[in-house]
């Protein structure tokens, strides 16, 4: 798998990402994905053709040029969608289903909470709650929720 | 010939006298023994003893109390053939291809059977003339043959459960987990002590009360106010501090119980880890986790409430009885008789109960176990419509379980009413005496009335103590299950002296081995050398001993006879971890445990770095399908791996293989569980796996072992046949009619075997 930095990177009129690499073939609908979306969004990043398969793999976005790392961001930031909780306002019941009010980094929504499994310990203090319709949602850091917020987290774990 | 001398010189003990006496009639003059062997079934296989001698001379064979013999004059060529089936073995001599005789014996008695065929062996070469060898033979478990180690008392594979039920002293075992904690252990019986104390004041006021304030004022004599309220702050006083001390016991104790049920949990679970699939293969996971789960939870219960309430108990009997006979010692005696009574009640129902509760146990885990049996198997259930089965068999055994509990609950419906009874007979005892000893003027009223009071609590607590019995018998058989799994010697023992080895070059020696699965051969006579870097296939029908072959390569179990060896080393000085981790394993279904692709992958050598798992997943062709997963390398996958095809949960475990970069490859049916077109991703990534290493194959389909340097097909345990495709195609033997058999199965098969028609024909479609 080529890793080389001998390629470009640009938008097309469609709003596609196009690659040229090293030896001048085009790609277009370039597809970006983190491998580690989790535990290191910053290491490794995909770079997948139309058909699926790896045109090229990069080890650091921070090693990149800045505008093309701009353009990767970007276009990640429009795929990706894991709006991480802040604050857990008011949850409907303690026993599953339950209907969670929470404020994101992403603004206030509702969340559907199917059962108690759908909470995932990721490491110690890092949880990932599916929601009914399979949107995660992500606590980064438990310990640093407000007191109201844990303690009604606290009941479903 | 002297009988005291007959002790063949290399077997280990002495004939039976039984024999004595038909043997001095049979031996000649100055015949010596080599080696003997007692039978102890006769030709139709009724029990029935005989014994088996080698002399210098001649083979002779002996049947009950000496009614019939057989003799063969002993002559080179001759050969002691062992066999058996199904837990009867036979020994027959044979010469050339004649049998001149065979005799049987029950499998208790193969170790022997086998020490005597070595012997014979031995004594046919001393007639030889050759030396006999004087190898040290390792001791061997009298069951089952498989050689104990130095350190090994009991074979693991053979050590049978004691049946009878287990005795409360099992949980003086405990101790072993209750020392890092006995100096908080002796904390909390001091504030037992001091607690228990201060519960015994109040009715001890309650004397003065009655006989200096209550009845002078009956009598027209006015209230002291000032001793009222001495006697009445002392109360007081006596019940806070009876609060404090309480409450500082019940929570040290309970913080060192609960400790100590965690060490019992860690232990065992650490322990069992430890122990070889072997053990695995005969417990069920439902009674496992029982036994570590509740039954650990249960002892801890016990320790923290149980024991606890029992001993504070004991010694408020003990101080009350004290203040007993210091009031009145008559009145104490009438007041104490009831006690032996009911002790003896107790003892009665403690030897009832004890076998009642094992069993209750017993078929607790039986439910425990249909659930953990079904759930994992609901596929199957749904898909042959057993639903009304499955629930009728759990029907059943919860009907079982409801029955045995009757049973027990019969007699513990009635005990506990009949302590109360006793209770209250023996506080009528107590008012009748009382009230006989005040019309006397012997006792006060206030004494009588102290005594009371103390025997009412004294009474309340007898009835609470009587529960000790079940408890404790229920603990005890606990903790018996507990033990039988920390008292459990792996049989895949580490080296008590390791040899370590710097760097594997992956060479491979199997010498002579053989194995037993109980009673059964499974490998027999086993030779094999593997270079390194060479693939060996193995090929055979299922129950050929391939997967045990596998099993003895990664010494999951050891071999009973024979040697493996790595690099010119036996497996098994080698530590245990270290050789293991020199072995890439794939099985037939991998297994994902829950957590993350990252983690599943890295699960070989937890600290790989991000890189070196990307790396894996590439060469495991696995590192597209795992970036289309929501999450990326981060994505959870389950007990089973549920969202992952059956491909993808495989090229995740090769990725796992290849991280830790292993020596030794063993692809156990690595392909047989999924389709043709998944099947060669697969093959593509097991070739970026097996180049460079030392590789075992296993497949049911011929065609996957195409890049093998040899084949090795078995038979039985036994190697038939071996070499190249080719050679073995030329041989017509064994792989050729099972390669023919293989092609003729075209509908599976037909793209195995000649290129790949499914794809021409999509072509031609296109």
């Amino acid at each position: 798998m080529k890793s080389n930095k001998d390629f470009r990177l640009e938008r097309n009129a469609a709003g596609q990402l196009v690659m040229v690499d090293a030896d001048g073939t085009v790609h277009e609908g370039v597809v970006p994905l983190r491998a580690f979306p989790i535990s290191a969004p910053d290491d490794g990043v995909s770079l997948l053709g139309e058909d699926g398969h790896e045109l090229l793999w990069v080890e650091r976005l921070s090693g990149l040029p800045d505008e093309m790392r701009a353009l990767i961001e970007a276009e990640l930031a429009q795929r990706e969608f894991m709006p991480e909780i802040t604050r857990i306002k008011q949850v409907s019941s303690f026993a599953t289903p339950s209907k969670w009010q929470v404020a994101t980094d992403r603004g206030d929504t509702e969340l559907l909470l199917k059962a108690e499994d759908h909470i995932r310990r990721l490491t110690g203090s890092t949880l990932l709650i599916t929601d009914g319709y399979g949107v995660s949602f992500l606590i980064r850091d438990l310990d640093a929720l407000d007191g109201h917020s844990r303690r009604l987290l606290d009941r479903f774990l | 010939m002297d009988v005291s001398t007959i002790s063949p010189p290399s077997s280990d003990s002495p004939i039976p006298d039984a024999w004595h006496q038909v043997l001095q009639a049979r031996l000649a003059d100055r015949e010596r023994i080599h080696a003997w062997f007692e039978t102890d079934l006769d030709d139709r296989l009724s029990f029935s003893k005989g014994l088996l001698l080698v002399t210098d001379r001649r083979v002779l064979a002996l049947t009950a109390a000496g009614q019939g013999c057989s003799e063969h004059r002993l002559a080179a060529g001759q050969t002691l053939r062992q066999q058996d089936h199904a837990g009867i073995g036979s020994i027959g001599l044979f010469d050339g291809g004649t049998r001149l005789g065979c005799w049987r014996y029950t499998m208790a008695h193969g170790a022997d059977a086998t020490r005597f065929v070595r012997q014979f062996e031995q004594a046919l070469n001393g007639l030889q003339g050759a030396h006999p060898a004087g190898v040290a033979q390792p001791r061997l478990c009298p069951l089952c043959l498989a050689p104990l180690a130095p350190d090994q008392e009991e074979c693991a594979y053979c050590d049978i459960e004691a049946e009878a039920p287990p005795s409360s002293w099992v949980l003086l075992r405990l101790w072993r987990f209750a020392r890092p904690y006995r100096w908080q252990l002796l904390a909390g019986f001091l504030l037992m002590l001091a607690s228990t104390a201060a519960t015994l004041v109040p009715p001890y006021l309650s004397m003065p009360l009655m006989d200096d304030v209550l009845i002078p004022f009956e009598n027209g004599k006015p209230i002291n106010v000032d001793m009222v309220e001495l006697l009445l702050g002392g109360l007081l006083l006596s019940a806070l501090l009876a609060w404090a001390l309480g409450w500082a016991k019940t929570y040290i104790l309970a913080l060192v119980s609960e400790r100590i049920g965690t060490d019992l949990r860690t232990i065992t679970y650490d322990h069992l880890l430890h122990l070889s699939l072997e053990y695995f293969g005969g417990k069920r996971t439902g009674d496992l986790m029982a036994r570590i789960g509740s039954e650990s939870d249960r002892i801890c219960l016990f320790l923290s409430l149980h024991l606890l309430d029992f001993a504070t108990d004991v010694l408020m009997i003990l101080m009350t009885a004290v203040i007993l006979f210091t009031i009145d010692p008559w009145l104490a005696l009438v007041t104490l008789l009831p006690l032996p009574l009911i002790a003896w009640m107790i003892h009665q129902v403690r030897h009832r109960l004890s076998t009642g509760f094992e069993k209750v146990d017993r078929v607790w885990s039986q439910v425990s176990n249909i659930l953990a049996d079904t759930i994992p198997g609901i596929r199957v259930v749904k898909a042959f419509a057993q639903e009304k089965r499955e629930s009728g068999r759990f029907r059943q055994v919860n009907q079982h379980n409801l029955a045995v509990n009757d049973r027990i609950n019969r007699i513990w419906s009635l005990f506990s009413p009949s302590v109360t009874l006793l209770t209250e007979i023996g506080l009528l005892v107590v008012w009748a005496f009382g009230i006989w000893q005040v019309t006397h003027n012997r006792i006060s009223v206030g004494v009588l009335t102290a005594f009371l009071a103390y025997i009412s609590r004294f009474y309340t607590r007898l009835d609470s103590m009587s529960r000790i019995v079940s408890v404790t018998q229920k603990t005890a058989s606990g903790a018996k299950r507990i033990f039988d799994i920390l008292d459990r010697v792996s049989s895949v023992p580490e080296p008590a002296k390791p040899q370590h080895l710097e760097r594997i070059e992956g060479r491979i020696d199997i010498r002579d081995a053989g194995f037993r699965y109980g009673n059964r051969a499974v490998i027999r006579n086993f030779n094999l050398s593997i270079a390194p870097g060479e693939m060996i296939g193995l090929v055979g029908h299922s129950g050929s001993g391939k997967s045990t072959l596998v099993n003895l390569l990664c010494r999951f179990y050891d071999v009973s006879e024979g040697a493996i060896s790595i690099d010119g080393v036996n497996i098994r000085s080698l530590p245990i971890a270290e050789y293991r981790s020199n072995i890439g394993l794939v099985l037939q279904e991998p297994f994902l445990f829950f957590g993350s692709i990252a983690e599943n992958i890295a699960y070989g050598k937890p600290h790989a770095t991000r890189t070196e798992i990307v790396a894996a997943a590439r060469a495991a062709h696995a590192h597209e399908f795992i970036l289309r997963l929501p999450h990326g390398y981060d994505s959870l996958v389950g007990e089973r791996g549920q969202g992952l095809s059956g491909g993808e949960r495989q090229r995740i475990s090769i990725a796992r293989a290849l991280l830790i970069d292993p020596r030794i490859l063993i692809l156990d049916e690595a392909t047989a569980s999924v389709d043709t077109e998944t099947e060669k991703e697969i093959q593509r990534a097991l070739d970026n796996l097996v180049r460079g290493r030392t590789t075992i194959a296993i497949a049911h389909r011929l065609s996957t072992l195409h890049k093998a340097d040899r084949l090795v097909v078995l038979d039985r345990g036994e190697i038939v046949e071996m070499g190249s495709h080719e050679e073995l195609m030329g041989k017509e033997g064994a792989y050729f009619r099972l390669y023919q058999a293989q092609a003729r199965n075209v509908d599976t098969d037909l793209d195995d075997q000649n290129g790949s028609p499914p794809q021409t024909a999509k072509e031609s479609a296109a």
